[in-house]
């Protein structure tokens, strides 16, 4: 569609949003490689020194990079790679070898993918069993010596996984063949533990080399800033070099601004990783009128309801296609949206009786596990009931508050307030409204043995904090306000 | 209102087609064809979706999925056992079934990627692929590696595939300790009572106005929406009761407009919908044929729970009333209760003040044979020998788990039980043999 002509070409405005859709999402979603990895670079020079004399002169070597997740490892080692087999001769000699620990889930697993990586599957053939395989493999490592066989290379990616195997005999004859005067082997392993020594055999630590590269984020919030930019810029080679200049200036000034560098500081303070930071700018590309727009953002925006300000084909977009303070901040509460809140939020109004009774309980027995029976006891529903009936269970229920501690006083108020209340709903609804908090996991069983006791004995634990249930309920839609006071009542 | 969706992507009319199909979930799905882009741009690679029951999760995105004919596999997490049949789904809808086929019949997850990335090197994609997982939190029972393998699953395959999780459980119950890739969250807010009304007065009776049904479901919610919110469930019970709240029209008795009386007539019936129809302790086909048959209440006919009366032998009775009395009371009290001379106990030191929760809010205490036969003799008044079948009885007790054994150490040498039957239960099987239960129970005690 596009037709550029020369240098100043005019993509139609359409065009450009597509073309900086497609850059922004390739950097965020596919992850590709940057041109250069950021503020590791000795990391950087110490891994690709280290593979190169491997791949040239033959050299045996294992490394463990370590690093939190997100922290740009398999990029690292990407970036590396790709420098290395830059050199036409490493590219002809080197044989790589990529295991990942999720996949390759025990040692037979793994040495069949070896084979096959290697391309000896012919050779070996189909029959070999395990130790067969293992044998062979290991002989035609053997055979190799520095000097005229080819260097293999390892990646293996959550190495902590592999320690798991039994008797760690893939990580075990790996290190020996690195260790030994056979072919040149170099092993790489990616992992997250910081432990993850701990987690080898004597034997196979003895023969790791005990080289570690560490990938810990010493990032500063200017740092992060400026990433910040770097990411949402267009490159120079984009096809409308106005759009882009106009569009990499509005991003410096989005930056600047006061609010952005407030709710960027507040994912700086819970994460710094790219990853963290990829989220947000993913949801940024997805909330900004730079792709699509729902139906409450046109209700929003009184611009867009007016045909005739905008140009036909961006309908869909704005007039100035440029990422606003707004979107950020909305793409910031996107983020770190409390996801129990969401829930609690979506709760009938017996439902989150059920919860505010529970919160009582929590706080009267000091974080004692309860069950159906005393959570039901406690609500509101059945002290209505328990007033208007008189009957023999009249005794019992009140029994039961004679010997709690629970604040009387409280319980009482909330009966005379409730005398001609709407909730008395029978017990087996109650039941059902328990079974499906328990459904969505905000109330656990204490123990796992469920078919032995009843429905109704069967220990629980609220797996929810005081602030959330507040918090949800403020932002509860038409809650009533005995409800509200209910709840308060023994917070205060 | 402009509630459709646009994106620059796709046809604008298939747009316009799938936003017909979803009312009040616009503002969704415009959030989730933002996140996906365009057909041939990479998405995020794992989207986890979650929100309450019946908010449109699955819905929305098989309307998307169809109606913009995306390729895509949806599997449910229910369905898959094991994981070579989440596989053999997956491979089937994207690459037909040759490529299922070339599985080996026990898979690995490395078989997998190996199988999906051969298929994929010939026939590269040119949309997004999608994986759509629904109850995604059976993926937690499954093996260990199963759920960050797939949220990684575009850079394991390297492949434009895209998974989504739908569940109703929050990410934070998730997340394997080691940690994984963290998908991107999206929420499914619950429809509010106003979207629920819209979405459920679509379905009106072609026979009557609109108006009149939407305050037929006006009166639903009424009644309803205290304790259920979830769509599926409102649209079964308006279904079902819908003839009922018709009925004075259709016999002249009343007009359409006359909303006060219609809700006078209904209103009851709904209740009675709540106790009955809404617990499944009538089956729906019962409540239809019960609004059939108008001379009998309704509730007359009786539901599930109310056939838990079992007929049991008499000494059957007698052990279990013995096994209640032990469960609910505390052993300290059995001289009290069940000795003929058990000489003056002092009230107040009988009623100890520190024994502050009732056993019928803890539940029933495990007890011993022996305790639970010292019992039974006291409270049947005829001589029993300890043959066989006393105990076999127990034991049979136990198999119709109105007895349930705690622990297994010793099948023989002093075996623990506790009895699972309720109040009302244990009542009505003492009521038959005359025995008054009331009178033994600790916990009742206190009022006379």
């Amino acid at each position: 569609m596009s037709k550029r002509k020369g240098k100043d070409t005019h993509l139609p405005i359409g065009e450009c949003i597509t073309q900086a859709q497609q850059i922004l999402r390739e950097r965020f979603c596919q992850r590709k490689l940057p041109d250069r990895p950021e503020g590791v670079e000795a990391q950087h020079r110490r891994l690709l020194e280290l593979l190169r004399r491997t791949a040239i002169h033959g050299e045996s070597n294992s490394v463990l990079i370590v690093g939190p997740r997100g922290a740009g490892k398999t990029t690292l080692l990407r970036c590396v790679l790709r420098e290395l087999l830059e050199d036409k001769d490493v590219q002809k000699n080197l044989l790589q070898v990529h295991l990942n620990g999720l996949l390759q889930t025990d040692d037979r697993i793994a040495l069949k993918e070896i084979t096959r990586q290697l391309q000896l599957e012919n050779v070996v053939g189909d029959k070999g069993s395990f130790a067969e395989n293992l044998a062979f493999l290991l002989e035609a490592l053997k055979k190799g010596d520095r000097s005229s066989s080819r260097p293999v290379l390892f990646v293996l990616d959550e190495f902590d996984l592999f320690a798991h195997h039994k008797n760690q005999t893939l990580l075990y004859n790996l290190f020996d063949v690195s260790q030994s005067a056979q072919a040149p082997v170099a092993v790489v392993g990616l992992t997250c533990r910081l432990d993850v020594l701990e987690l080898l055999e004597k034997r196979v630590k003895s023969r790791f080399s005990h080289r570690q590269i560490h990938l810990l984020s010493s990032l500063t919030f200017p740092q992060y800033l400026e990433r910040v930019r770097a990411q949402l810029s267009l490159p120079d080679h984009f096809p409308d070099p106005n759009f882009a200049q106009e569009w990499n200036a509005d991003v410096k000034t989005l930056c600047e601004d006061k609010s952005v560098e407030e709710v960027l500081q507040r994912h700086f303070n819970s994460s710094k990783d790219f990853r963290s930071l990829h989220t947000l700018l993913v949801r940024l590309t997805g909330i900004s009128p730079l792709v699509a727009v729902g139906s409450t953002r046109v209700i929003e925006h009184p611009v867009w309801n007016n045909p005739f300000q905008l140009p036909c084909l961006c309908r869909v977009s704005v007039s100035k296609p440029s990422i606003r303070p707004a979107d950020l901040l909305d793409a910031s509460r996107l983020c770190l949206a409390d996801a129990k809140a969401n829930m609690l939020h979506g709760l009938s109004i017996l439902e989150l009786c059920l919860v505010i009774a529970m919160k009582h309980l929590h706080d009267v027995y000091e974080g004692e596990p309860f069950n159906l029976q005393m959570v039901h006891n406690g609500t509101p529903t059945h002290l209505k009931e328990e007033g208007g009936g008189g009957e023999k269970e009249r005794g019992f229920f009140s029994c039961f508050f004679c010997r709690t501690r629970l604040p009387r006083l409280e319980f009482k108020k909330f009966l005379q307030r409730k005398s001609n209340s709407m909730y008395n709903f029978e017990q087996p609804v109650v039941m059902k409204a328990f079974e499906h908090l328990q459904q969505l996991e905000l109330i656990r069983p204490v123990d796992g043995s469920s078919a032995k006791t009843q429905r109704e004995y069967q220990l629980m634990r609220l797996m929810l904090d005081h602030s959330q249930i507040m918090e949800a309920l403020q932002k509860y839609p038409q809650c009533p306000t005995d409800v509200k006071q209910w709840a308060m009542s023994a917070f205060a | 209102m402009t509630g459709s969706l646009q994106h620059l992507g796709y046809d604008e009319e298939k747009l316009q087609r799938a936003s017909q199909q979803l009312p009040c979930r616009e503002v969704q799905a415009g959030m989730l064809l933002s996140l996906m882009g365009q057909p041939q741009q990479y998405c995020y690679p794992s989207v986890f979706i979650y929100g309450h029951g019946a908010s449109g999760k699955s819905h929305v995105l098989n309307v998307l999925m169809k109606e913009l004919e995306l390729p895509h596999a949806t599997v449910s997490c229910v369905e898959c056992v094991s994981v070579s049949l989440l596989f053999e789904q997956v491979l089937l809808s994207f690459f037909g079934c040759d490529a299922a086929s070339s599985l080996p019949r026990t898979p690995s997850l490395s078989d997998f990627v190996r199988v999906y990335r051969q298929q994929s090197s010939q026939s590269p994609a040119k949309q997004t692929r999608y994986i759509i997982m629904e109850k995604a939190e059976l993926l937690r029972d499954a093996e260990a590696n199963l759920l960050p393998a797939l949220l990684r699953l575009q850079e394991l395959v390297e492949d434009n595939v895209t998974v989504i999780l739908l569940s109703e459980i929050v990410w934070d119950q998730f997340r394997p300790n080691t940690g994984c890739f963290e998908p991107l969250l999206l929420h499914f807010p619950d429809y509010s009572k106003g979207e629920l009304q819209q979405i459920l007065s679509h379905d009106a009776h072609p026979s009557y106005s609109a108006e009149f049904y939407s305050s037929y479901i006006n009166i639903l919610l009424g009644v309803f929406y205290s304790v259920c919110r979830d769509l599926r469930e409102l649209r079964h019970l308006a279904a079902l009761n819908f003839s009922k709240f018709c009925e004075p029209v259709t016999t002249g008795k009343v007009k359409e407009t006359e909303t006060h009386k219609l809700w006078k007539n209904i209103e009851p019936h709904l209740k009675k919908a709540m106790q009955t129809v809404y617990l499944r302790e009538v089956s729906s086909l019962q409540w239809e044929q019960m609004q059939q048959m108008e001379e009998t209440e309704t509730g007359a006919m009786r539901g599930l729970s109310a056939h838990t009366h079992v007929e049991l032998p008499y000494y059957s009775k007698f052990l279990l009333i013995a096994a209640y009395l032990a469960s609910y009371n505390p052993a300290r009290t059995d001289k009290r209760f069940f000795l003929k001379h058990h000489g003056k106990i002092r009230k107040t030191n009988f009623l100890k003040k520190n024994e502050k929760t009732s056993n019928h809010l803890l539940g029933p205490k495990p007890f011993s044979l022996d305790r639970m036969l010292a019992i039974f003799y006291s409270v049947v008044d005829s001589r029993v020998a300890p043959t066989a079948s006393i105990f076999s009885q127990i034991s049979s007790l136990v198999t119709l788990q109105l007895l349930a054994q705690v622990s297994h150490d010793d099948q023989l040498d002093g075996p623990k039980y506790k009895c699972a039957v309720s109040l009302d239960f244990i009542r009505a099987i003492s009521k038959t043999v005359n025995f008054d239960i009331v009178r033994y129970l600790y916990d009742f005690l206190l009022q006379f």
